[in-house]
C-alpha cells in the first residue's frame, strides 16, 4: 500500500516541513535535559565492557548473586490476588483505605493510642518521592515557605520541595572529617530554626550517609523540637529494612508520637516489601485530633486530584494481602530481616576486607552505619579513579550501596577502595 | 501491659495536649475540603436506601448487569505477567520503553510516517490526570502562560492547569440550547487565539458533551490551526471505546499529524483496556525531528523525577502484553468493540423509551452523542428533582454515563427523564 513514490514525497515533504517548522516548532527552545546521575552511572556501567565491573550505586536489593529479590510472601500475595478477580475499579482520591489503616499500624504501631483515637489519618501515595510532593504541596498551600533537611540528605528530596512551591533550607548532620553524626552541628542549627517550621527527618538508616542519631539523641531532638516548637516530618523509607526489625527502626517516630508531638510521614514501601516498581506509600500527619486530621487529609486529597486523581491499585493491595494475614505477614518480617541480614554482614565483610588487604584507614563507619547505603568517605576523584582504573561504579559523593555487594565482590571492591585511598 | 491508670492518664494528658495544641498545632487553620462532585454523588448514592435506585454518574464501563468489567484478555494477560515472575525493579522515569512503543503505535498507528521517522516520542504517564498534569508543567516551564479549552470540558482539565500554573482560558464549543457543536462559535474563539497558544482538543468524544466534530470539521480545523500557528494538544481517553473503531476513534489525531502539525497527546487506557485503577497512560509529541523529540523527552523527565520519580509497571505491562500479541490484541479490540457497541445499543434504546413514555421533547443527541456520556440538556433544577423523586443519580449538568444504563433501568430511566422534563 505504501509505494515508493509515496515514501519519497514523504521524505521531500519532510524535509521541505523541517525548513518550515524552524521557525513555528512549539518545541524548538527546548534543550536537552541533564541525565539523572543514578541513570547515568548505569549507563556508564552498561557501556563498559570489563568482565570483573561491579556498580554498587543503585538503592535497590541484590541478593548475594547480585539479582534483584521479589519477596516470596509478595509473590505468594499477588498470585492471590490474581486469582481472586478482583475488578480494576478506581480506588478513590486516597487511595485503598484498608491499605492505609494496615500501613498505619504497621508505622505507628498495633497498639498506638493515636491511631486509635483516630488522631493519625493518611492516604495512598505513589511511594516516597509522590508522599513528600504531595505533603510539599500541601504545606505550602498552607503558609510554609521553606523546609529544613539534613546537610547531605536523599538528592531527590531537593528538587521535589523546590516544585513544591518551597525554598529548602539545611541544617548540619554529617561530619565528613570523622565519617559520623555532628550531633552538635545539628543541635545549633536546629536550635536557631524559627519555631512553627517544617523540618525533615530521616527516621532510620539516613541516606546517604546511614548515620542515624542514638535513642537518647533521638530524646534530645524531641525535646528540642518541643521547645522550638517545631513541626516534625518524617520520611520512613526503610522500616524493618534497616536493622532488620521493624518495631526498632520505627522508634524514633513512635518517640515523637508518644512525646505529644504532631507531625507528618511519609512511609515508603519500596524497599521493605521490594515493591518498588509498583510505587506504594502511605503520607500521614497526627494531629490534635480526629477532626483536624480529617481535615488535613481532605486537603491532602485537593492536592492529588489534579495531580494524578488516585494512586495504583497493584503494589497496595499486594501490601494489603500480606498485613492482613497472619502467616504473610511473619513472612514478611522473616524475609524483610533476611535482607537487613544479608546487607549487614556484607558490611561486616567490607571491613574486614578491607582490613585484611592492608588499609590503615579506619572504615568502622562501614558497619556502623545503617541501612542500604555506606558513605565510604573517599572523595571525587577517588570515586573517578575506581571507575576508571577499577571499573567499580558508585555514585561521586562516595555512596556505595551495600545492596549490591555480595560474597563474589567484596574482596574485589575492597581492593579498588583500598588502592585509591592508601 | 496497659493499665487502667495508664489509660486514664493517657485521657488526661490528652486533653492538657488537646488544649496546648489550639495554639501550636501546624494544622490547626486547615479546613475542611469541598468533597469531588462525583464522589459526593456517589456517597449520597450510598445512603439512598430505595430498592430502584439508579446511578448514572461514574465514568466506568458497566456490564448489562451493572457491573464492572475487567476485560477477558486484561485477565489473561495478567496471568501470565504472574506466572512469569517478573522483577519489580523501578521501570525509569519514562517508565517501559515497550509500552511507550507500543501505546504510540496504537495511539498514531502502525504505519505512521512521523512515528517511523522517530519524531513521535513520550513516556509513560499515570492516566490521563499524570500526562495532562506533567505536560502542563513542562509547557509552563517553557514559557506558556495560558492553555485553551472547550467549554464545556471535562472538570479536572481546569485543575490540573491551574495547579501547573496556567491561566485556563474557553473557546466556545457546545451548543446547549440545541443540544449540538457550535462549530461556528468554535471558529472565531479559535480564531481570536494568539500564535503559539496551546491549545487542547478532545480526541473523540468529547467529555461531558459527546458531540465531536465531523471529519470535514476536523480538516477545517486543523487549516485553522496552520494558519493561525496554534500547538494542539490531545486528550485521547477514549480510543477504540466510543465508536468501537480504535483507527475512527484515532482518525483527528493522526488527520493532525499527516497534514504536518506538532503537537502533544494524552493517551489513557483506563476506559479503552478498562485499567481504571492501575493509572495507565503515554504522554507523547510529535516534533520537527527525533532530536527535537528527544529533548522535550528529556523535560518530560525533569518534570516527573519531581513528583514520584517513575510510574507504576503492573497496568503497563498487562498493555504491552496484550498489544504485543495478535491474539490478545485482536481479542482487545473485540472486546472493546463490545462495550462500545453496548453503550451505543443503549443510547438507542433510552430514546426509543423516551418517545415511548410520550416525551415530545426532541432527544436525538442522545443517538447522535458518542462516548461513554450523554450530555441530557436537563437542568440543575430537574437533575435534583430526579434525584429525590426518582432515585436517580446523575452530575448536576445534566450528564449521564450511559456504562450505567441497562437493559433492566433503561426504561425507569426514561420515565424520571420524561418526568421532570415533561
Amino acid at each position: 500500500m505504501i509505494s515508493k513514490q509515496f515514501i519519497s514525497r514523504l521524505g521531500r515533504q519532510s524535509q521541505r516541513m523541517s525548513a518550515r517548522w524552524q521557525s513555528t516548532s512549539p518545541f524548538a527552545a527546548y534543550e536537552m535535559a541533564p541525565l539523572d546521575p543514578i541513570i547515568g552511572l548505569n549507563e556508564e556501567f552498561q557501556r563498559d565492557d570489563f568482565p570483573q565491573k561491579v556498580i554498587v550505586g543503585v538503592g535497590a536489593y541484590r541478593d548475594d548473586a547480585g539479582k534483584p529479590y521479589v519477596l516470596p510472601c509478595v509473590r505468594e500475595a499477588e498470585q492471590r490476588l490474581v486469582e481472586q478477580k478482583l475488578d480494576m475499579e478506581y480506588s478513590g482520591i486516597a487511595g485503598d483505605q484498608k491499605f492505609v489503616d494496615l500501613s498505619l499500624k504497621f508505622g505507628y504501631g498495633e497498639d498506638s493510642s493515636a491511631l486509635k483515637e483516630g488522631r493519625i489519618q493518611g492516604v495512598q501515595a505513589l511511594s516516597g518521592t509522590g508522599g513528600l510532593r504531595v505533603f510539599g504541596e500541601l504545606i505550602r498551600r498552607h503558609g510554609q515557605k521553606h523546609i529544613y533537611v539534613p546537610n547531605p540528605t536523599w538528592g531527590n528530596h531537593i528538587p521535589i520541595f523546590q516544585n513544591s512551591g518551597l525554598e529548602v533550607r539545611k541544617y548540619r548532620y554529617y561530619d565528613a572529617s570523622n565519617s559520623s553524626l555532628d550531633f552538635d552541628g545539628m543541635i545549633k542549627d536546629i536550635q536557631d530554626i524559627p519555631a512553627g517550621s517544617c523540618v525533615l527527618l530521616h527516621a532510620c538508616a539516613h541516606n546517604p550517609t546511614g548515620m542515624d542519631p542514638t535513642l537518647e539523641q533521638w530524646k534530645q531532638l524531641s525535646e528540642l523540637f518541643k521547645k522550638k516548637q517545631l513541626f516534625p516530618f518524617f520520611d520512613a523509607a526503610y522500616q524493618g529494612f534497616a536493622s532488620g526489625d521493624a518495631i526498632l527502626d520505627a522508634a524514633s517516630l513512635r518517640m515523637f508520637v508518644d512525646d505529644g508531638h504532631l507531625l507528618g510521614t511519609i512511609q515508603s514501601f519500596s524497599k521493605n516489601f521490594g515493591l518498588y516498581g509498583h510505587r506504594v506509600g502511605t503520607l500521614s500527619v497526627v494531629g490534635s485530633n480526629a477532626d483536624e486530621a480529617a481535615r488535613v487529609v481532605s486537603q491532602m486529597k485537593m492536592v492529588i486530584r489534579p495531580m494524578y486523581s488516585n494512586p495504583p491499585r497493584h503494589g497496595a493491595r499486594i501490601v494489603s494481602t500480606i498485613l492482613d494475614d497472619p502467616k504473610l505477614k511473619s513472612d514478611f518480617y522473616e524475609q524483610c530481616k533476611g535482607m537487613a541480614n544479608r546487607i549487614n554482614t556484607m558490611r561486616t565483610k567490607l571491613r574486614d576486607e578491607l582490613e585484611a588487604v592492608g588499609s590503615t584507614r579506619n572504615w568502622d563507619h562501614i558497619v556502623k552505619q545503617i541501612g542500604m547505603f555506606a558513605y565510604s568517605g573517599l572523595n571525587k576523584e577517588q570515586v573517578m579513579e575506581m571507575r576508571a582504573k577499577h571499573h567499580l561504579y558508585c555514585t561521586a559523593d562516595g555512596r556505595i550501596s551495600m545492596a549490591g555487594v555480595t560474597t563474589n565482590n567484596v574482596s574485589y571492591i575492597a581492593n579498588a577502595m583500598h588502592d585509591v585511598s592508601k
